[in-house]
């Protein structure tokens, strides 16, 4: 029996996870890559910027938004007159008066594409009713009033205006929740390409380095996996904290100046919270996949040639949740929700879009249970594939023993002569 | 297995192998590996190249798992669960070039538990007691190869493992590097740590190991004690004499080979007194005689075969080469 039978002295997981984590972050941190990383949504932004600047112009040329007038003929035709004569000293907007032998129901008219009427005014100029999305019509009630006001000619006394939300103004809010959903995606995606290919640089190093060897004898392959995971996460951390302090301070000093924006379905504040936690799950489970793709390749360049299917694999999952944002409850939503890989993209576009919060619990679960069977798979394949040692190897011992088959008959020959 | 001597040794185990299989491939690498390493002693795993030395410790060390067989270290099946004590150097050394010398050391304590500062102050006090005082603030991509492994060595030794395994240690060090290895060997073990290293460099395992794993073709033929495996080939005696002819001819074994002025012939059951007595009586003239013990070369040409040992002569000067 040993003397040490009974002692047992290892690092747990977790610790022996933090180990590696520390290593890797301190030296990714002051290292070229994460300066690029940094720097990498930059390029983004730009793209995006000039992107904007292109969608703005598109949009100056449009005509500005009006406001359809459907009263009775006269009520239109003095609405109509007094706005001409009020709009040479306050800025109204402008105004089309909608003739009998138009659909002249609210619905109609702003679902009337050949136009660009924003709301439409109904009713009488003692009682105008606005109809229209929210936000247009709530803006613009205001000027109604003092129209109808100046063409009643009651100076001090204003009529109430009704407002009425259309349907419109619902689909708008959609629309703003889907771009929220879409523009969230697209930023995880680009931000977990960024760190899949950073922790596959890593890896290849560290084949490089050959100092593999030296970590999977000294811990299990699990917490080696673990920590240059989670490394890899602290350092993206980083990198969105620097961002968002950047971000955050351009919004501070020119939050005047942008457009109200609908929030999304379950808040600002929970969904910045679930856009980190599922960015968290996405690149943690692609994460895994390249680690374990990656630490099986004999060489660097291999390492290069089968991340690309994997890198596939990450824009097919991309393109499916974008595409299922769009029809939540369908077939194919609830699949992009239910396949690990695609999960959190699906999800955080749910987010953006529906408010029940239950399900996010679940996914949550579902995400981390894939998350440790991608480490454990990851793990047990590498240590069942990798260490192959040997230069020569049993195979080519048989080509050894030929050689020295054919030596040791010249040395016959020798001896015989 | 035959164990002499090493069987009959009280000692606790640090390790225990029993039919050790690894297969990669369809190819079997490791073939029935069986060990015993005494706790403190010096012990050697002599093949040549390809021969499944590292796959054996590899598997030894839980970095891959044996499709057949058990391993134990100091009565732990589970290599991890004792890494602590277990300091390791593999074949192919490995740092991180970027890492200052100190921090590498550190690193590699860490990993087997000992505290970040704690290994940077030893680190810096093995550094400055190898003459490396001058390296502690280098990256290790400044330092020569030499440096590199030393610093490597020294890491594994941080944490004051109770085993030290390390594969092809001589690899690579020149003759005062090798030298100052091996010194470092003997005190591990004189302060009661078990080492056990491979080699295909029979000198190494001669001057050092108390005990030897004879490994060709991931079989292992012989474990045990050097002593009991250079004791299965009978001593040679080689003898000058003045005359060249004579009736004391036959006196000499019926196996006795004539090379220039000596006479070889393996040490007689009987012993050497009755040979020498006919010897003399007959003339022979004897110039010279000496009785030299079968070293571990012989052994590991009667056990492993003759072609296993012209691999191990390729490997070395392949290295030498190199």
């Amino acid at each position: 029996m040993s003397t040490y039978q009974n002692t047992t002295s290892r690092l747990s997981i977790l610790q022996a996870a933090f180990v590696i984590a520390r290593r890797d972050f301190t030296a990714i941190l002051f290292s070229k890559a994460f300066f690029f990383f940094l720097i990498g949504p930059l390029f983004f932004m730009l793209i995006s910027v000039g992107a904007g600047f292109i969608g703005a112009a598109a949009a100056d040329s449009k005509s500005d938004p009006t406001l359809a007038v459907a009263m009775s003929a006269q009520d239109s035709t003095r609405f109509a007159q007094t706005h001409e004569s009020l709009a040479e000293y306050v800025r109204l907007p402008d105004v089309t008066v909608i003739g009998e032998e138009r659909d002249r129901s609210p619905e109609a008219l702003l679902a009337d594409t050949d136009s660009n009427f924003a709301a439409v005014l109904t009713g009488t100029l003692e009682a105008p009713e606005l109809s229209g999305t929210e936000d247009r019509i709530d803006r613009w009630q205001g000027e109604v009033a003092l129209i109808a006001s100046t063409a009643m000619g009651e100076a001090d006394s204003y009529p109430s205006v009704k407002l009425t939300p259309t349907d419109t103004s619902m689909a708008d809010t959609r629309n703003v929740n889907a771009a929220t959903a879409t523009a969230s995606i697209t930023l995880m995606f680009l931000l977990t390409m960024l760190l899949a290919g950073m922790v596959l640089s890593n890896l290849v190093e560290e084949k490089g380095n050959k100092i593999i060897e030296i970590l999977a004898a000294a811990i299990p392959m699990d917490a080696v996996f673990l920590g240059k995971l989670f490394a890899m996460l602290a350092i993206s951390f980083v990198g969105i904290a620097v961002w968002g302090s950047i971000a955050g301070t351009i919004l501070f000093l020119g939050a005047e100046a942008l457009p109200e924006m609908a929030p999304p379905a379950v808040g600002w504040p929970l969904f910045v919270a679930l856009f980190l936690i599922y960015f968290a799950m996405a690149y943690l489970l692609i994460g895994s996949i390249f680690l374990a793709v990656g630490s099986m390749a004999p060489t660097v360049r291999d390492v290069q040639t089968i991340s690309m299917p994997a890198t596939m694999l990450q824009l097919a999952v991309f393109f499916l949740a974008t595409f299922a944002m769009n029809d939540l409850g369908s077939p194919i939503e609830l699949f992009a929700v239910s396949f690990p890989l695609s999960s959190p993209y699906a999800m955080l576009g749910r987010a953006a879009q529906e408010a029940a919060l239950w399900p996010h619990l679940v996914a949550l679960a579902w995400q981390v249970l894939w998350v440790g069977i991608f480490v454990k798979a990851g793990a047990t394949l590498f240590r069942k594939k990798v260490m192959k040692s040997g230069p020569r190897g049993a195979k080519t011992g048989k080509r050894r023993s030929f050689l020295s088959f054919r030596r040791k008959d010249k040395s016959q020959i020798e001896t015989h002569y | 297995m035959k164990q002499p001597e090493m069987d009959s040794d009280t000692r606790p185990l640090a390790i225990e192998a029993h039919g050790l299989v690894k297969r990669f491939d369809g190819t079997t690498a490791v073939d029935g590996v069986d060990l015993a390493v005494p706790e403190g002693a010096i012990y050697g795993i002599l093949g040549p190249n390809g021969a499944g030395k590292t796959t054996t410790l590899r598997m030894i060390l839980g970095i891959i798992d044996p499709d057949e067989g058990v391993r134990k270290i100091f009565g732990h099946e589970r290599p991890h669960d004792i890494a602590k004590m277990i300091g390791y150097l593999p074949e192919e050394r490995g740092l991180y070039p970027s890492m200052k010398c100190d921090d590498a050391i550190a690193f590699m304590g860490a990993l087997r538990g000992l505290p970040k500062a704690e290994g940077k102050k030893r680190g810096r006090e093995l550094l400055e007691a190898h003459g490396l005082g001058h390296a502690i603030e280098k990256q290790i991509r400044q330092l020569s190869k030499g440096m590199a492994q030393t610093v490597q060595l020294l890491g594994t030794l941080v944490h004051q493992p109770k085993l030290v395994i390390l594969d092809e240690p001589f690899s690579g060090l020149d003759a005062i590097n090798q030298g100052k290895l091996e010194t470092m060997i003997r005190d591990l073990a004189a302060g009661g740590t078990t080492v056990i290293f491979s080699t295909h460099v029979i000198h190494h395992a001669e001057r050092l190991c108390e005990g030897v794993a004879i490994i060709a073709g991931g079989k292992v033929p012989y474990a045990g004690s050097v002593e009991a495996a250079r004791d299965r080939i009978p001593a040679q005696v080689r003898l000058e004499t003045r005359e060249r002819e004579g009736q004391w001819l036959g006196a000499l074994p019926a196996d006795h080979r004539r090379e220039g002025d000596f006479f070889y012939f393996p040490l007689p059951e009987t012993g050497i007194e009755p040979m020498l007595r006919a010897l003399i009586e007959g003339n022979a003239g004897i110039q010279s005689l000496s009785i030299e013990r079968a070293g571990l070369h012989d052994a590991f040409v009667d056990i492993a075969g003759a072609a296993a040992a012209r691999a191990l002569e390729e490997d070395n000067a392949a290295e030498i080469g190199a």
